[in-house]
Order: structure tokens, then sequence, then C-alpha cells
């Protein structure tokens, strides 16, 4: 989707501004919210490419003057709505009014640590040989899906240099294909794919600028 | 709260809005079974304790020391971050990318927030600010000034971002004059900023 997330390259957000004094959370609510945020993606009801594309797809202006922790929060209660896992009353009220839904896997003290340290890999075994080699050219297709991708609007088109081969990964477009479990998930070859500066930006760009996207084979063709 | 310049949307009566609703939330997920509470506050404690640029800062300084690790790191980042304990959530898949005299990495997420947690823990409020995802693609130098920091006009800029599962953790250069320092002493020199390009490492002990 071509969504005011797919941020690269968007001019008028201003410099960037370091926090003097950061501190990791600015209010409790945002260290709950993060907390429960892992927990109930531990749960299974979704997986990270859905989570993202809850996220990407609320309302533009929404999603721009929310904060980080604000966005993970409209999106996690949308995700468990969209799955009859809460109501909209019972949000409101923070009291149970419908039975829960059985859920894969509830964390507790004793299997945090050992969720976060496994994480959820994507790499998968490969099937078929890969398309591409560390040196080849390609192009970055000038696709635009209504559903979730990872390929940034600001390559689409333009032609780089296949970088590295990282193996095949679960394809996000096709991970958000089924909204509970079991997830599609189907594995493509990805390749971090390098561009120019100039490529991308034209003259505005600084020509010793180079950058990269990882991009998975279907997101890719040959390029002279 | 502090950084407030970074943090716009959130004025003084909004968070509590938010306080109210996520209190709300956690109890709701809470009487639903979904969540326990103390493995939430064990999550916390785990980001805010043991997972944090510590841990990234460790792997930085054994790979100035150890010419062996420096060359797995570069061509097995997660077996080598492995090694040190530091494994999985937002992790998995890990890249090391070293600076050198010539050419300067600099990491970003352009499409959300993707960040190395386990070796960097969670990503400060600037890397996941609209400022920094829009101009570190196109103006990486531009950034690293907004950070205070310059670097020579040859010098090349090398963005990567971490549009799929992969998570890149930049290795900084060693400063000159730190040929004294012990490993524990040289991670001390690794800023957070450093291992993700917009810093370098602290050329004196602070």
């Amino acid at each position: 989707m071509n969504g005011v997330h797919d941020m690269g390259g968007m001019q008028g957000f201003g410099p960037v501004l370091p926090a003097a004094h950061e501190t990791l959370f600015h209010a409790d609510w945002e260290s709950r919210a993060m907390a429960m945020t892992v927990a109930m993606g531990a749960a299974g009801q979704w997986n990270i490419d859905l989570a993202r594309a809850a996220r990407e797809s609320l309302p533009p202006a929404v999603y721009l003057s929310s904060s980080y922790y604000e966005i993970w929060i409209r999106a996690l209660e949308k995700l468990m709505l969209e799955r009859g896992m809460v109501t909209a009353t019972e949000l409101q009220s923070g009291q149970m009014s419908t039975p829960p839904v059985p859920v894969a896997r509830v964390l507790n003290v004793q299997t945090v640590d050992a969720a976060l340290a496994a994480g959820s890999p994507t790499l998968r075994p490969s099937v078929r040989p890969a398309l591409f080699a560390v040196g080849q050219r390609v192009r970055a297709c000038n696709m635009h899906p209504q559903g979730h991708t990872r390929l940034p609007r600001y390559v689409r088109g333009h032609t780089g240099t296949v970088a590295l081969v990282h193996g095949s990964h679960v394809l996000a477009d096709r991970h958000v294909s089924r909204p509970l479990p079991p997830f599609e998930s189907h594995a493509e070859w990805l390749y971090t794919v390098v561009f120019e500066g100039p490529a991308l930006w034209g003259d505005a760009a600084d020509p010793q600028t180079q950058v990269s996207v990882d991009a998975w084979e279907s997101y890719l063709e040959a390029a002279l | 709260m502090s950084d407030h310049h970074t943090h716009g949307p959130e004025e003084s009566s909004h968070l509590s809005e938010m306080d109210i609703r996520v209190r709300a939330l956690e109890t709701l997920l809470t009487r639903k079974g979904y969540v326990n509470p103390a493995a939430l506050d064990r999550i916390i404690e785990t980001y805010e304790t043991d997972i944090g640029p510590h841990n990234g800062a460790r792997v930085v300084a054994k790979a100035w020391v150890d010419c062996d690790f420096k060359a797995w790191l570069l061509s097995d980042a997660t077996a080598a971050i492995a090694s040190l304990g530091y494994t999985g959530r937002q992790g998995e898949h890990m890249v090391a990318v070293a600076n050198t005299p010539e050419v300067h990495n600099m990491v970003v997420c352009t499409l959300c927030s993707c960040y190395p947690w386990p070796v960097l823990g969670l990503p400060p409020v600037w890397y996941k600010s609209a400022a920094y995802r829009a101009k570190a693609v196109m103006d990486p130098r531009g950034v690293l000034a907004d950070f205070g920091v310059t670097l020579p006009e040859k010098t090349t800029f090398r963005v990567w971002d971490s549009t799929a599962e992969v998570r890149y953790l930049v290795l900084p250069m060693r400063p000159d004059g730190t040929d004294h320092l012990d490993e524990a002493q040289l991670a001390q020199r690794v800023t957070r900023n450093a291992m993700i390009g917009t810093g370098l490492a602290l050329t004196e002990a602070v």
C-alpha cells in the first residue's frame, strides 16, 4: 500500500532531533504498550507482517499525528477487534463482557526469556536456486499493491546492484494473506540491492551516497 | 518529559488519555487471560536492564581487539553475536557492516522501526521519527550533521534500509589513541549512535 508509513525521501519533516536526555519510556503507558504488543504477538493470533499491515493502514492523519507507541496500541486494538478477541465496548470499559478466544500461547514469567531469545526467524530452506547473484544489475519493479509490501516507493522502477544474498525468507506480502494461523509462509530469495544516490534522487543527491533495501525476488527483475 | 521536541504529538493531556486507554486495555487483556501482568513486567525489565546498547558495545569492542572475531562478525554476524549470548527477537538475522576511512554506514527503517533489539535494545524516539525515516535515505550527510558530526566530503555514505527481517549493526572505527585500553574499556567508547551510524565511537572516555 502506498501509505504514509513509506517515508523514505519525504520532505518537510525538518531536521532529526536527538534528545538531550533520553529515557527509554516517557510514561508508564509506553512501557506497558510495548510489553503488551510483544506479549500479544507471542500469543500467535497474527504475525509481524499482519501487525505492520495494521499499523500502516491506520488513517494517514492518525498515523502522522500519533507517537510510535500510540500507533502500536491503536494497531493492537484493531488486530484484536478484527479477530473478535475483544469488543469496542470492552476496550472502552476494560470490563470483560464476552468470553476470550483461545490463543496459541500466553507468556508467563517462566517463558518470557526463552520466547524473546528465540524470536521468529524467517529463513526457510530454499527450494530452488537464486535467480540473481552478487554483482548483478536488477530493477525494482514498478508495483503498487493495495496490500502490505516491503518494497519502498523510492526505489521502485530504479536499477541497482545485488550486494548480498540472504537465502530464502518468508515473503512479507504473502505472510498477510491469511489473518489467522496457520499463516501463509511462502518463502523467496531475499537480496540486498544497492542503489546509487543520484539514480534515486537525481541532482539532489550527494553523489557519494549509496542506499540499499532488502528486496525479495518477486520485487526485482533482471536489468542491464 | 525531557525530549518534547521529538515527541510533538504527545501533549501532557494526551498522555493521560493514553494512560487511561492503555490501563483499560491491560485490565481487559488480563481478565481475558491473553496476557499475564508479571510477564509484562519481565518484558519491560528485560529491555530496561538486560538488553540494550551495552550488548552491542561488547560485540564491537571484541571485534576491535580480536581479528578472528571481527572476520566472523563480518561474514556471519548472527552466529558471531550469538556466541556472546545475544539472540532472538528482532535480531534473528544479523549483518554487521564496518566503517572505514572511505565508507560510513548508516542504518534506518523507512517503513516502520526495524532495529536490532538483541544488541541495541529498543530504538530511541528519533530513530522512529518521520524526520529520520524520511531523511536518512536521501541526505545521510545532513542527518549526521543533525547529530553534530561532519565527515570528509570524499566519504561515501552507505545507507541500509531495513526493509525485511535482516537487522544491521554498524561496526564503527576504533578511535585513535586507544591502543592501551582493554576490551571492557573500549566498550565504554562505543555509543549506541555509533552502532546505528548517526555517531562515531568516542575518542575520549566519558
